[in-house]
Protein backbone atom coordinates (compact mmCIF):
# COMPACT_ATOMS: atom_id res chain seq x y z
CA UNK A 1 0.00 0.00 0.00
CA UNK A 2 2.82 2.32 1.00
CA UNK A 3 4.78 1.40 -2.15
CA UNK A 4 1.77 2.18 -4.32
CA UNK A 5 1.37 5.55 -2.63
CA UNK A 6 5.00 6.43 -3.28
CA UNK A 7 4.70 5.34 -6.89
CA UNK A 8 1.56 7.39 -7.42
CA UNK A 9 3.25 10.46 -5.93
CA UNK A 10 6.35 10.01 -8.09
CA UNK A 11 4.40 9.30 -11.27
CA UNK A 12 2.13 12.31 -10.75
CA UNK A 13 5.09 14.55 -9.90
CA UNK A 14 7.01 13.38 -12.97
CA UNK A 15 4.08 14.07 -15.29
CA UNK A 16 3.37 17.48 -13.77
CA UNK A 17 7.04 18.50 -13.77
CA UNK A 18 7.48 17.35 -17.38
CA UNK A 19 4.55 19.52 -18.42
CA UNK A 20 6.04 22.43 -16.47
CA UNK A 21 9.42 21.96 -18.18
CA UNK A 22 7.95 22.40 -21.65
CA UNK A 23 5.49 25.16 -20.76
CA UNK A 24 7.71 27.62 -18.85
CA UNK A 25 8.51 30.58 -21.06
CA UNK A 26 11.69 31.39 -19.17
CA UNK A 27 14.18 28.68 -20.21
CA UNK A 28 16.14 28.97 -16.97
CA UNK A 29 12.97 28.23 -14.95
CA UNK A 30 12.43 25.31 -17.29
CA UNK A 31 15.89 23.99 -16.45
CA UNK A 32 15.34 24.28 -12.69
CA UNK A 33 12.09 22.36 -13.05
CA UNK A 34 13.98 19.76 -15.04
CA UNK A 35 16.46 19.36 -12.20
CA UNK A 36 13.61 18.56 -9.79
CA UNK A 37 12.23 16.20 -12.46
CA UNK A 38 15.54 14.32 -12.69
CA UNK A 39 15.58 13.82 -8.93
CA UNK A 40 12.06 12.42 -9.01
CA UNK A 41 13.02 10.01 -11.79
CA UNK A 42 15.99 8.93 -9.66
CA UNK A 43 13.61 8.23 -6.78
CA UNK A 44 11.45 6.20 -9.16
CA UNK A 45 14.48 4.08 -10.08
CA UNK A 46 15.15 3.47 -6.39
CA UNK A 47 11.63 2.10 -5.94
CA UNK A 48 12.25 -0.14 -8.97
CA UNK A 49 15.21 -1.71 -7.17
CA UNK A 50 17.68 -0.05 -9.55
CA UNK A 51 19.88 1.92 -7.20
CA UNK A 52 22.79 2.18 -9.59
CA UNK A 53 20.55 3.64 -12.27
CA UNK A 54 19.28 6.13 -9.69
CA UNK A 55 22.85 7.16 -8.89
CA UNK A 56 23.59 7.56 -12.62
CA UNK A 57 20.44 9.63 -13.00
CA UNK A 58 21.73 12.03 -10.36
CA UNK A 59 25.41 12.01 -11.38
CA UNK A 60 25.09 12.08 -15.16
CA UNK A 61 21.70 13.63 -15.85
CA UNK A 62 21.26 16.07 -12.96
CA UNK A 63 25.00 16.74 -12.80
CA UNK A 64 26.25 16.86 -16.38
CA UNK A 65 23.50 16.76 -18.99
CA UNK A 66 21.51 19.48 -17.27
CA UNK A 67 24.59 21.70 -17.39
CA UNK A 68 24.78 20.97 -21.11
CA UNK A 69 21.14 22.01 -21.54
CA UNK A 70 21.73 25.13 -19.48
CA UNK A 71 24.65 26.10 -21.69
CA UNK A 72 22.51 25.62 -24.78
CA UNK A 73 19.94 27.92 -23.22
CA UNK A 74 22.59 30.52 -22.46
CA UNK A 75 24.32 30.14 -25.83
CA UNK A 76 21.18 30.86 -27.75
CA UNK A 77 19.67 34.26 -27.49
CA UNK A 78 16.16 33.43 -26.37
CA UNK A 79 14.74 36.90 -25.91
CA UNK A 80 12.02 36.43 -28.54
CA UNK A 81 11.01 33.05 -27.15
CA UNK A 82 10.54 34.49 -23.70
CA UNK A 83 7.84 36.91 -24.82
CA UNK A 84 6.26 34.90 -27.65
CA UNK A 85 3.03 33.03 -26.99
CA UNK A 86 3.33 29.31 -27.29
CA UNK A 87 1.19 26.42 -28.39
CA UNK A 88 -0.95 28.36 -30.78
CA UNK A 89 -0.25 25.69 -33.39
CA UNK A 90 -2.59 22.85 -34.27
CA UNK A 91 -3.26 21.66 -30.72
CA UNK A 92 -6.20 19.36 -31.65
CA UNK A 93 -3.67 17.36 -33.66
CA UNK A 94 -1.53 17.00 -30.56
CA UNK A 95 -4.48 15.86 -28.47
CA UNK A 96 -5.37 13.35 -31.17
CA UNK A 97 -1.81 11.98 -31.22
CA UNK A 98 -1.77 11.73 -27.42
CA UNK A 99 -5.09 9.88 -27.40
CA UNK A 100 -3.83 7.52 -30.08
CA UNK A 101 -0.74 6.80 -27.98
CA UNK A 102 -2.96 6.20 -24.94
CA UNK A 103 -5.01 3.66 -26.91
CA UNK A 104 -1.83 1.87 -27.98
CA UNK A 105 -0.53 1.79 -24.40
CA UNK A 106 -3.82 0.50 -22.99
CA UNK A 107 -4.07 -2.18 -25.70
CA UNK A 108 -0.49 -3.33 -25.15
CA UNK A 109 -0.95 -3.39 -21.37
CA UNK A 110 -4.04 -5.58 -21.79
CA UNK A 111 -2.03 -8.23 -23.56
CA UNK A 112 0.90 -7.87 -21.16
CA UNK A 113 2.38 -11.18 -20.06
CA UNK A 114 5.23 -10.99 -17.51
CA UNK A 115 8.24 -12.92 -18.74
CA UNK A 116 9.77 -15.81 -16.81
CA UNK A 117 11.69 -14.74 -13.73
CA UNK A 118 15.45 -14.97 -14.20
CA UNK A 119 18.25 -15.59 -11.72
CA UNK A 120 18.26 -12.04 -10.42
CA UNK A 121 14.93 -11.68 -8.68
CA UNK A 122 14.13 -8.71 -6.48
CA UNK A 123 15.19 -10.63 -3.37
CA UNK A 124 18.55 -11.68 -4.83
CA UNK A 125 19.36 -8.18 -6.02
CA UNK A 126 18.35 -6.75 -2.67
CA UNK A 127 20.54 -9.15 -0.76
CA UNK A 128 23.53 -8.56 -3.03
CA UNK A 129 22.89 -4.84 -3.68
CA UNK A 130 22.17 -3.60 -7.16
CA UNK A 131 25.57 -2.12 -8.01
CA UNK A 132 27.39 -5.31 -7.04
CA UNK A 133 25.16 -7.51 -9.18
CA UNK A 134 25.52 -5.13 -12.08
CA UNK A 135 29.28 -5.00 -11.74
CA UNK A 136 29.60 -8.77 -11.59
CA UNK A 137 27.65 -9.23 -14.80
CA UNK A 138 29.11 -6.23 -16.60
CA UNK A 139 32.74 -7.12 -16.00
CA UNK A 140 32.47 -10.85 -16.74
CA UNK A 141 29.61 -11.72 -19.04
CA UNK A 142 29.26 -8.40 -20.84
CA UNK A 143 32.95 -7.61 -21.05
CA UNK A 144 32.96 -6.96 -24.78
CA UNK A 145 30.06 -4.46 -24.76
CA UNK A 146 31.76 -2.72 -21.87
CA UNK A 147 34.95 -2.25 -23.88
CA UNK A 148 32.89 -1.12 -26.86
CA UNK A 149 31.50 1.64 -24.63
CA UNK A 150 35.01 3.09 -24.32
CA UNK A 151 35.20 3.21 -28.13
CA UNK A 152 31.83 4.97 -28.32
CA UNK A 153 33.00 7.51 -25.75
CA UNK A 154 36.21 8.01 -27.73
CA UNK A 155 34.19 8.71 -30.86
CA UNK A 156 32.09 11.16 -28.86
CA UNK A 157 35.20 13.01 -27.63
CA UNK A 158 36.67 13.28 -31.11
CA UNK A 159 33.34 14.24 -32.65
CA UNK A 160 32.73 16.96 -30.09
CA UNK A 161 36.19 18.47 -30.59
CA UNK A 162 36.11 18.25 -34.39
CA UNK A 163 32.72 19.98 -34.56
CA UNK A 164 33.41 22.59 -31.91
CA UNK A 165 36.95 23.49 -32.95
CA UNK A 166 35.93 23.99 -36.56
CA UNK A 167 33.38 26.52 -35.41
CA UNK A 168 35.92 28.28 -33.23
CA UNK A 169 38.41 28.91 -35.99
CA UNK A 170 35.89 30.59 -38.26
CA UNK B 1 3.49 -8.42 -12.02
CA UNK B 2 6.52 -8.13 -9.73
CA UNK B 3 5.75 -7.42 -6.12
CA UNK B 4 5.87 -3.81 -4.96
CA UNK B 5 9.31 -2.96 -3.73
CA UNK B 6 9.80 -0.62 -0.82
CA UNK B 7 13.39 0.43 -0.14
CA UNK B 8 13.23 1.11 3.59
CA UNK B 9 16.91 2.02 3.80
CA UNK B 10 16.17 5.15 1.81
CA UNK B 11 13.85 6.48 4.51
CA UNK B 12 16.57 8.70 6.09
CA UNK B 13 17.14 10.34 2.69
CA UNK B 14 13.42 11.00 2.32
CA UNK B 15 13.27 12.50 5.82
CA UNK B 16 16.37 14.57 5.05
CA UNK B 17 14.81 15.87 1.82
CA UNK B 18 11.61 16.75 3.67
CA UNK B 19 13.55 18.69 6.32
CA UNK B 20 15.49 20.52 3.59
CA UNK B 21 12.32 21.49 1.72
CA UNK B 22 10.55 22.44 4.95
CA UNK B 23 13.52 24.57 6.03
CA UNK B 24 13.69 26.35 2.70
CA UNK B 25 9.97 27.03 2.49
CA UNK B 26 9.80 27.88 6.19
CA UNK B 27 12.58 30.46 5.89
CA UNK B 28 10.89 32.09 2.92
CA UNK B 29 7.52 32.06 4.71
CA UNK B 30 9.08 33.57 7.85
CA UNK B 31 10.64 36.26 5.69
CA UNK B 32 7.30 37.11 4.10
CA UNK B 33 5.62 37.30 7.51
CA UNK B 34 8.20 39.30 9.46
CA UNK B 35 9.91 41.62 7.00
CA UNK B 36 8.62 45.17 6.47
CA UNK B 37 6.98 45.72 3.10
CA UNK B 38 7.81 49.04 1.43
CA UNK B 39 7.97 48.30 -2.29
CA UNK B 40 9.09 50.99 -4.70
CA UNK B 41 10.36 50.95 -8.24
CA UNK B 42 14.10 51.24 -7.56
CA UNK B 43 14.06 48.05 -5.51
CA UNK B 44 13.21 46.05 -8.62
CA UNK B 45 16.21 47.38 -10.57
CA UNK B 46 19.21 44.99 -10.78
CA UNK B 47 21.92 46.03 -8.34
CA UNK B 48 25.08 47.25 -10.02
CA UNK B 49 27.01 48.80 -7.15
CA UNK B 50 24.82 51.86 -7.04
CA UNK B 51 25.10 52.79 -10.72
CA UNK B 52 22.12 52.64 -13.04
CA UNK B 53 22.23 49.26 -14.84
CA UNK B 54 23.71 49.33 -18.34
CA UNK B 55 22.95 46.87 -21.16
CA UNK B 56 21.15 43.55 -21.16
CA UNK B 57 21.23 41.25 -18.14
CA UNK B 58 21.26 38.22 -20.47
CA UNK B 59 24.11 37.96 -22.90
CA UNK B 60 25.29 35.06 -25.03
CA UNK B 61 27.86 32.80 -23.46
CA UNK B 62 30.96 31.75 -25.31
CA UNK B 63 30.80 28.40 -27.07
CA UNK B 64 33.94 27.44 -25.13
CA UNK B 65 31.81 26.73 -22.07
CA UNK B 66 29.88 24.26 -24.16
CA UNK B 67 32.95 22.34 -25.30
CA UNK B 68 34.08 21.97 -21.70
CA UNK B 69 30.59 20.83 -20.70
CA UNK B 70 30.47 18.27 -23.52
CA UNK B 71 33.85 16.82 -22.57
CA UNK B 72 32.73 16.79 -18.93
CA UNK B 73 29.66 14.70 -19.80
CA UNK B 74 31.82 12.14 -21.62
CA UNK B 75 34.35 11.79 -18.81
CA UNK B 76 31.50 11.74 -16.30
CA UNK B 77 30.03 8.71 -18.06
CA UNK B 78 33.47 7.13 -17.98
CA UNK B 79 33.73 7.74 -14.23
CA UNK B 80 30.31 6.18 -13.66
CA UNK B 81 31.67 2.82 -14.84
CA UNK B 82 34.27 2.94 -12.07
CA UNK B 83 31.64 2.62 -9.32
CA UNK B 84 30.44 -0.95 -10.06
CA UNK B 85 34.01 -1.87 -10.96
CA UNK B 86 35.30 -0.72 -7.57
CA UNK B 87 32.62 -2.74 -5.78
CA UNK B 88 33.30 -6.05 -7.54
CA UNK B 89 37.05 -5.55 -7.85
CA UNK B 90 37.88 -7.86 -4.93
CA UNK B 91 35.85 -10.65 -6.52
CA UNK B 92 37.18 -10.52 -10.07
CA UNK B 93 40.70 -9.33 -9.24
CA UNK B 94 43.43 -8.97 -11.84
CA UNK B 95 41.08 -9.63 -14.75
CA UNK B 96 38.96 -6.63 -13.72
CA UNK B 97 42.08 -4.48 -13.39
CA UNK B 98 43.24 -5.36 -16.90
CA UNK B 99 39.88 -4.68 -18.51
CA UNK B 100 39.47 -1.39 -16.69
CA UNK B 101 42.99 -0.33 -17.71
CA UNK B 102 42.06 -1.18 -21.29
CA UNK B 103 38.88 0.87 -20.95
CA UNK B 104 40.75 3.85 -19.55
CA UNK B 105 43.58 3.50 -22.09
CA UNK B 106 41.12 3.97 -24.95
CA UNK B 107 39.75 7.06 -23.27
CA UNK B 108 43.23 8.40 -22.56
CA UNK B 109 43.70 8.41 -26.35
CA UNK B 110 40.67 10.71 -26.52
CA UNK B 111 42.04 12.78 -23.67
CA UNK B 112 45.40 13.22 -25.38
CA UNK B 113 43.61 14.10 -28.61
CA UNK B 114 41.57 16.75 -26.79
CA UNK B 115 44.73 18.07 -25.16
CA UNK B 116 46.66 18.23 -28.45
CA UNK B 117 43.74 19.91 -30.18
CA UNK B 118 43.87 22.50 -27.39
CA UNK B 119 40.29 21.86 -26.36
CA UNK B 120 41.20 22.71 -22.76
CA UNK B 121 42.77 26.04 -23.65
CA UNK B 122 40.67 29.07 -23.14
CA UNK B 123 41.98 31.49 -25.80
Amino acid sequence: MMAEGIFIYLAAAIVILSVLVITRSNPVHSMITMLVLFFHIAALYVTLNAEFLAAIQVIVYAGAILVLFLFVVLLLNLKEEMVARRYIGPWPLGVLAALGLLVVIVLSLKSFIPGPSGVFTTEVVRAETNTKVLGQILFTEYLYPFEVVSMILLVAIIGAIVLAKKRLRN
Amino acid sequence: MPSAFLPEEYLPIVIFMMIVIAFGLGTLAAGIIFRPKRPYREKLVPYESGNPPVGEPRYRFSVKFYIIAMLFVIFDVEAVFLYPWAIVFDKIGLFALVEMLLFIAVLVVGYVYAWKKEAFRWD
